[in-house]
């Protein structure tokens, strides 16, 4: 650790100097940074060695940072880098991948496309770790039909708060609750290096889609409960800015070959996902506001046809359109944006009609605002979906009224029986959570035989009181 | 942590009972507050400070004691409040004004306000100033004065005191500078509170909550030096270029 230059000083330590290793981190959305001491492991004994000597501030694993909020973030930390540790193998006999916990969905990708596989879970970025997907168990399109990324994973090794090296799964019986806690554990049992997980077998790197508008929230919420039934992928686009809450729904399948004309056929497993442009450094704030966001919903519920069937698209336009600008998330400018996505059961599928209308209030313009229908949950205690709709929404954390407007939307969810998505949260309350993850003090008991010491925590953690 | 909507989970201040640092408390959003720590000597005012902040709703208010002119004692007491949790937001509010007529008969009386101003103040800022830096994040938010800004006749003990405050203050933000920890400083004008009961009224006087509103604003915009009123500083950029043989025969 060399300091810093800095003019008339001598060589004894301040503790107020800087160090080459510290780091401002935020989530994606750019709020609240706090600093930390990042390190980049490049073996297993260098993150036991990062745990066993931890100081007072604690460990925390990071991967590629696309938590909206707090959770991959830790002031005064050890926060690893994990993605320095990115190897992964395809077994296609067994259909698994094992990757180390730092490799990207776009690396594994890029790598198994070709030979005809496919993850069995992605969210609606690639740029997403191994660790964080079980971290997060994290969901996606398919979820009404495969569940979460935790529910496919067959085993993962874990560097517990001692130090030691622990391999966990879900069918073993001496270990499933320490792998139900980890997936959906948002890195505070241990750090994940490694795990397995299978992937599913596709015959091409295409999509076929089918799109249908919907004129108003209620019917576009009964063509998805249609949709469900009929296809593996399914989501919804809402516009915000319209008080019907219209929308489009996109459902999808792999493409099989005989769907794909003769000439497609032979490069059917190209893989080729592109950046198409980057967000510049610096972006006024204001850029997104109510008439910017009215004409881009307005342009982008027109863009897309009434209803059509069997278009063929790629694997990106698909899964990852938002991946074709790198640091999209600047467009929000330097006060930075928050997403606030819920879960609430089949049964309050008014919340969602309710929840846009309060937003819409405040003036709280969305440009990305998903509706989605979640399948049943697995065992995790702390994974996110269940069953029922949710709704997610991006805003930016600059509209005034915006804490109160949240605070009672928190309070709607809660009487519905629905909770937030930690890995979107950056603002909701220690109460809030408690309430909604009522499995909290089963996980709790689970992660301090895991760390006894304390040795994993993040500003989420603090701010939640996990 | 303070949270993507910057409201804060916790305070800390010191000097306790002022009326500042107080109203600021009062005016922070609250619904995330679960602790705020009152650091004074144990006094009536103190005491009926926690009271108030506590029935206007706000959650977790305790007090800690702490006197500014025992600096042997700073390193123990702020360590033992940043232990118990992480602070999201300091407000060093302690002061005094005192007399320069008396300060100028007895100066032990002047070497006291110094003591508890400027040496306190520096003792205490950079024991926070440490702790912000090891948690990573944190603002310490420096009640000043424009009395600090140019030394007048009437009160030139209490502004040097402010304007060492001030350049200290300015100082550790440097230091401080891309750390996740940050320093406001807070220049206010006269302020109608109990330190200033009875003197005559100068200039764009405001009053305890004007200040606080002030400050939260500067916070939320990450500011490192506001006035209260903001257009004091106008002010005060010409009052500082005045030539002294003119600023003497000023009325002050």
């Amino acid at each position: 650790m060399s300091k810093h230059d800095v003019n008339n000083v001598s060589d004894a330590a301040s503790p107020l100097l800087r160090t080459e290793d510290e780091e401002l981190l935020t989530g994606w959305g750019r709020t609240a940074p706090s600093m930390a001491f990042v390190r980049e492991p490049h073996s297993i004994e260098d993150v036991q060695t990062a745990i066993v000597h931890a100081g007072a501030r604690g460990v925390l694993a990071r991967g590629l940072g696309r938590s909206y909020g707090d959770a991959a973030q830790s002031g005064g930390a050890t926060v690893l880098r994990m993605p320095s540790m990115n190897t992964f193998t395809l077994d296609p006999a067994t259909a698994t991948v094992t990757a180390d916990a730092g490799a990207s969905l776009d690396e594994i990708l890029t790598g198994i496309v070709p030979h005809g596989f496919f993850v069995p879970v992605t969210p609606g970025t690639r740029m997403v770790t191994v660790g964080g997907a079980i971290a997060a168990d994290i969901h996606g399109k398919n979820h009404h039909v495969d569940g979460s990324f935790g529910s496919h994973v067959t085993s993962l090794t874990l560097i517990d708060g001692t130090g030691a090296i622990r391999t966990l799964s879900p069918t073993d019986m001496l270990n499933s609750n320490e792998f139900w806690a980890t997936v959906g554990g948002m890195g505070l049992t241990g750090v994940i290096v490694q795990a397995t997980f299978n992937v599913i077998p596709i015959q091409s790197a295409l999509m076929s889609v089918d799109t249908e508008r919907g004129t108003n929230l209620d019917e576009l919420m009964a063509k998805m409960i249609d949709a469900d039934a009929r296809y593996r992928y399914s989501v919804a686009w809402i516009d915000s800015v319209s008080t019907a809450g219209r929308g489009v729904i996109t459902s999808g399948e792999h493409a099989t070959l005989d769907q794909l004309t003769s000439a497609k056929r032979s490069t059917a497993l190209v893989y080729d996902p592109k950046v198409v442009a980057t967000a510049p450094k610096f972006i006024p704030g204001g850029l997104i506001n109510k008439l910017s966001m009215r004409a881009f919903n307005e342009a982008w519920f027109r863009k897309h046809p009434k209803s059509r069937a069997g278009d063929i698209h790629s694997i990106a336009a698909f899964f990852h359109p938002l991946d074709g600008v790198q640091e999209w998330n600047r467009v929000y400018g330097p006060a930075g944006f928050l997403q606030y996505q819920f879960v609430v059961p089949d049964s309050a599928g008014h919340v969602i009609g309710e929840a846009l209308a309060r937003l819409r209030a405040v003036g709280a313009p969305s440009f990305l605002t998903v509706l989605k229908r979640f399948g049943p949950a697995n065992p995790a205690p702390l994974s996110f979906p269940e069953k029922g709709w949710t709704l997610a929404m991006d805003i930016p954390t600059g509209v005034a009224g915006l804490a109160g407007t949240l605070d009672g939307l928190d309070e709607l969810v809660a009487d519905s029986g629905g909770r937030l998505y930690l890995a979107k949260d950056s603002r909701q309350s220690p109460e809030m959570f408690r309430r909604t993850y009522p499995r909290l003090a089963q996980w709790q008991e689970v992660r301090s035989s895991m760390d006894p010491h304390g040795v994993f925590t993040s500003d989420l953690a603090r701010r939640l009181q996990l | 942590m303070i949270d993507a909507l910057g409201d804060p989970q916790s305070v800390l201040v010191l000097g306790g009972s002022s009326e500042i640092a107080l109203a600021t408390v009062t005016a922070l959003p609250r619904n995330r507050i679960n602790r705020v720590v009152l650091a004074g000597r144990a006094s009536a005012g103190l005491t009926s400070a926690v009271e108030e902040l506590t029935k206007s709703g706000i959650k977790g208010v305790v007090t800690a004691e702490f006197d500014a002119t025992n600096t042997a004692s700073h390193e123990r007491i702020i360590d033992e409040i940043f232990d118990a949790c992480d602070i999201d937001i300091v407000i060093l509010a302690f002061g005094m004004l005192g007399d320069q007529m008396e300060f100028e008969s007895d100066p032990n009386l002047a070497v006291q306000i110094a003591t508890t101003n400027y040496t306190g103040a520096v003792s205490s800022g950079l024991h926070v100033a440490r702790r912000l830096r090891q948690q990573g994040h944190g603002s310490l938010v420096v009640i000043s004065s424009v009395a600090g800004d140019r030394a007048r006749r009437s009160n030139y003990v209490y502004g040097s005191t402010k304007a060492g405050l001030d350049a200290f203050a300015q100082g550790l933000g440097d230091a401080l500078q891309g750390s996740g920890a940050h320093v406001m400083v807070v220049r206010p004008g006269m302020v109608r509170t109990r330190m200033s009961a009875g003197l005559p009224e100068a200039p764009m006087t405001t009053d305890a909550p004007d200040v606080a509103k002030a400050i939260i604003v500067g916070l939320r915009k990450g500011k490192h030096t506001i006035y209260a009123p903001g257009n004091l500083r106008y002010l005060m950029g010409v009052v500082k270029t005045v030539p002294r043989p003119i600023f003497r025969k000023l009325p002050s």
